[in-house]
């Protein structure tokens, strides 16, 4: 992780959400007991990220302090916790390259050298120079099972190797909601790859 | 109660007492970064961890509560080890240039790893670098040094109320700052300066002036405001360099306004350091003599009835006694002590105190202000109530101009109407007040300080005593003054005499010249263009209004150059003592007076300061019983006047920073002045509620 910080004047000088955004804003806080809106911060983090197509700029924090009546601090240092909200732009695919020990173990380094060449920018260095791609780096995102893997907007790609991870950026960069989401051999779930070793009907 | 053993020694604490707390009851020592007693637990420095027998790991003492029969250890092998080792971890990141830091000589970090480190270091690779933060113009931050003990988030969400400080990132990436590095807006803000254990945050003005060792340290009063705030002023030479604060748990805890912090430059800056006379309408030094001689002359050609005083809000007991003394002489009844004309009785205490006391609102749970921004004009009484708040329960209303209290407030309306209502029985707050075990009723000084002020005050009164806000030994009334000298002034009587006339008839007669010569005891708040002929005598300290209108200026000391007695506004007797000596020519106020007494043929009984301390005592015997409450007796007060139709009340104070001489000259209160002016300017850019 490197230190994250909001970038005052990058993006627009004010946010709102959309009238949809509103109304499912004010879902999300009526989740929760009166006076406690406040719990709803992540969320409603996360739906302006989304709105603005990948990032949080410094506008959209202070709009959700505004909403949740929050002092602006409070919503900088969650802002800032999460390496999932990015304070600056992104690229069209946003590439989360899990670097914790069991994907690390696995061969992480060599898709982090992948985006590298593939993107010409280093992590958290912003998008291509076409706007593709950009990568950061995450701690464990929780499928460590079918390590290395990365994450693109709310999904998963698993055991990845370092041609099937180049091909599937190229499949991402032409439609996002091409390629084949988990794990990406011949595996269900989290299940042995190959098939599997237990319990299998018929034997004794 | 509970049983405890500590290093061997069994003893009964109070049940939910931490660990930390019994080791301290045990009077055993244990290290610490993260806990203070005011503030929350935050549990993350580790720097107080204890052995507990039959606990598995060391434990963090602060955030531990004890069992009955514990069984604690803070002086094993284990616990040595323990310390060493999170010591070490503190310093990893820690740049260790202490010879380059100021918090050197006064740095727990310093302390405590003398006394708990292993004195060597094992870390090779390199520290982490952090970003210097903008805190505005009273704190400096060098960040590398910061342990992240977060004491400093703490104090401004918890104690000053707002929400201004926080951590950003995590792990080794948390760093502490403002949003987008804000300057601080807090009043209180600069205790984050002591606060903090380390050498992150800074004093920025004080910042490589001196080291703490080199420093003669005076206890001392603060006259910023009327709480009477304990204070130690650091002084080098006659120089003042910094003011910190003093524990006293009745009045100001542990803290202090930033005001009484670093108004301190002020006392370098526009000073009078001789005599002065106006000639073809310019001021031109003069000597003494001089000086005194043209006084006393246009004093002996002068009708008694035509010669006024106006003391200044920062005037200790002993200077107005050797004051009311000369006037008396002189045969003048034209005496007033209120600047601002503020309406009070003279002779009846309870008619100008905080009855309940400062420490006293921790006692009340409906609380109504009349006519006071708080957070301005006594910003420690209203850290207080922030704090009765906190523990819930409390009930909040004002009447006057809404303000962000830094509590949940009802506004109520802004006039006196408001106020005559709710002594007529009417709305849901008066209800509140009614059915409060402890309702407190806080009247500002500015709220007294109209032409209706009598009626404002009687009409409060009268509320308190509808509502049954006194009762036993519950006195739920009290009048918030700003003017550190306004309540000794007020116990010694200056006020007009016989015939006299008060601070508004001395400005009309010296418009009208029926008052030809006018002292003003370092009051600078009335304005002085409005003086008219008359010969104005300033004897003070500042090149500030009273100065520049002056025909004579007789140059005098401020608070931190000679003893004095201060009442605060609950009616405190606290003595203030001499940190260094007023510099140049001037002297000590009361010898001006008594000098020119000599001149007059009419000497004032006496010839040093303890004469002088005796003679007030003498006459008002509540002013000898030092750190003591004289209890005022509570009866009828104040007039009673139709309030319909009167104007709203307005707030006394404009600007926080620049209310007296000292802070109007002092570089760091125009600096944080221009920054609030920012702020307000920029709207609500930023908010922290
Ligand atoms: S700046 Fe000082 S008080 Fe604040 S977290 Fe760091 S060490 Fe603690
Ligand atoms: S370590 Fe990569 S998902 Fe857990
Ligand atoms: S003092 Fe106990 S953890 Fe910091």
């Amino acid at each position: 992780m490197s230190v994250r910080r909001l970038v005052p004047g990058l993006g627009p000088d004010s946010f709102e959400f959309t009238p949809e955004n509103q109304e499912w804003a004010q879902k999300q806080i009526a989740k929760y007991p009166a006076g406690r809106q406040q719990s709803a911060v992540i969320p409603l983090l996360d739906q302006a990220q989304r709105q603005m197509d990948g990032w949080l700029p410094e506008a959209a924090v202070r709009y959700v302090a505004d909403y949740l009546d929050m002092p602006y601090i409070r919503v900088y240092e969650v802002a800032t916790f999460y390496t999932m909200f990015n304070l600056k732009p992104v690229g069209k695919v946003h590439v989360q390259v899990c670097g914790t020990t069991p994907c690390w173990l696995r061969g992480a380094e060599d898709l982090k050298e992948v985006c590298r060449r593939k993107m010409g920018v280093d992590k958290d260095q912003g998008p291509s120079e076409d706007g593709t791609y950009s990568w950061t780096e995450m701690e464990c995102l929780g499928a460590c099972v079918n390590a290395p893997m990365i994450q693109v907007d709310d999904e998963t790609y698993e055991d990845l190797t370092v041609e099937r991870f180049e091909a599937l950026l190229d499949e991402l960069a032409k439609d996002k909601s091409a390629p084949k989401t988990g794990p990406q051999i011949d595996r269900q779930f989290s299940a042995p790859a190959g098939g599997p070793t237990v319990l299998k009907k018929g034997d004794a | 109660m509970v049983k405890v053993t500590i290093d061997g020694t069994e003893i009964e604490v109070e049940a939910g007492s931490t660990i930390l707390q019994a080791c301290e009851q045990a009077g055993r020592e244990v290290p610490r970064f993260c806990y203070h007693e005011r503030l929350s637990i935050a549990g993350n420095c580790r720097m107080c961890l204890v052995e507990v027998e039959k606990s598995p790991k060391p434990v963090a003492s602060c955030a531990m509560p004890v069992n009955d029969g514990m069984v604690v250890h803070t002086d094993s092998p284990q616990v040595k080890k323990d310390r060493e080792g999170v010591m070490e971890f503190l310093l990893i990141n820690h740049p260790l240039d202490c010879p380059i830091c100021d918090q050197g000589g006064e740095c727990d970090l310093q302390d405590q790893s003398m006394g708990y480190g292993m004195g060597q270091n094992r870390y090779d690779e390199n520290k982490r670098a952090v970003d210097e933060k903008n805190m505005g113009p009273l704190v400096k931050t060098v960040m590398t040094r910061c342990i992240h003990c977060t004491r400093c988030v703490r104090f401004a969400s918890e104690v000053a109320g707002v929400d201004e400080i926080g951590a950003i990132g995590r792990g080794e990436d948390m760093e502490i700052t403002t949003y987008l590095e804000a300057a601080l807006t807090s009043e209180l803000s600069a205790n984050v300066i002591d606060l903090c254990p380390v050498g992150a945050l800074t004093s920025r003005p004080f910042a490589f002036t001196a080291r703490p060792w080199e420093l003669k340290k005076t206890e001392t009063i603060d006259v910023m405001d009327a709480m009477g705030s304990n204070i130690r002023v650091d002084a080098r030479g006659r120089e003042v360099m910094r003011v910190m604060p003093r524990l006293n748990e009745d009045v100001n805890e542990e803290w202090i306004s930033d005001k009484t912090r670093f108004a301190c430059d002020g006392l370098k800056y526009q000073r009078l350091d001789r005599p002065y006379l106006k000639q073809d309408g310019k001021l031109v030094a003069a000597e003494w003599d001089d000086a005194l001689d043209i006084v006393a002359a246009k004093v002996k050609a002068t009708e008694p009835s035509k010669i006024a005083a106006i003391v200044g809000d920062m005037a200790s007991a002993e200077t107005m006694k050797a004051l009311k003394d000369l006037m008396a002489s002189l045969g003048s009844a034209n005496v007033d002590c209120r600047q601002d004309g503020g309406y009070a009785e003279a002779g009846n205490r309870a008619s100008y105190l905080m009855n309940s006391t400062i420490a006293g609102v921790e006692d009340a749970d409906a609380i109504l202000i009349i006519g006071s921004n708080l957070r301005a004009e006594a910003p420690l009484l209203n850290a207080r109530i922030r704090k009765r708040w906190l523990d819930g329960g409390l009930k909040v209303g004002n009447v006057g101009t809404p303000a962000d209290l830094t509590y949940t407030v009802q506004q109520l309306g802004a006039g006196p109407e408001t106020l005559a209502d709710l002594a007529a029985g009417n709305g849901a707050f008066f209800n509140i007040l009614q059915n409060a075990e402890r309702p407190l009723i806080l009247v500002g000084s500015g709220a007294v300080a109209r032409a209706d002020g009598g009626d404002v005050l009687g009409t409060a009164r009268a509320l308190a005593d509808k509502v049954g806000a006194v009762s036993g030994d519950w006195t739920g009334f009290g009048v918030v003054q700003t003017a550190a000298s306004r309540v000794g002034g007020l116990d010694l009587g200056l006020v007009p005499g016989d015939g006299g006339r008060d601070t508004a008839g001395i400005i009309a007669g010296a418009q009208s010249g029926e008052v030809e010569l006018v002292f003003l005891l370092g009051a600078d708040e009335i304005d002085t263009d409005q003086l008219g002929n008359a010969t104005v005598v300033y004897i003070g300290t500042h090149g500030d209004n009273g100065a520049h209108r002056a025909d004579v200026i007789l140059p005098g000391a401020a608070y931190t150059e000679q003893d004095g007695t201060y009442v605060n506004m609950e009616g405190r007797v606290q003595r203030a003592r001499r940190a260094v000596f007023a510099p140049g020519q001037a002297k000590e106020d009361w010898a001006i007076l008594r000098a020119l007494s000599g001149l007059l043929d009419a000497p004032l009984p006496y010839n040093s300061r303890d004469q002088l301390v005796a003679a007030m005592v003498e006459d008002v015997p509540h002013l000898g019983a030092l750190d003591q409450l004289a209890a005022a007796t509570w009866g009828s007060f104040g007039t009673t006047g139709d309030l319909a139709g009167a104007a709203p009340f307005a707030d006394p104070i404009a600007d926080f920073y620049l209310t007296n001489p000292i802070a109007r000259a002092s570089k760091t209160m125009a600096a944080c002045s221009k920054q609030r002016l920012e702020l307000t300017a920029q709207g609500e850019g930023r908010r922290n509620a």
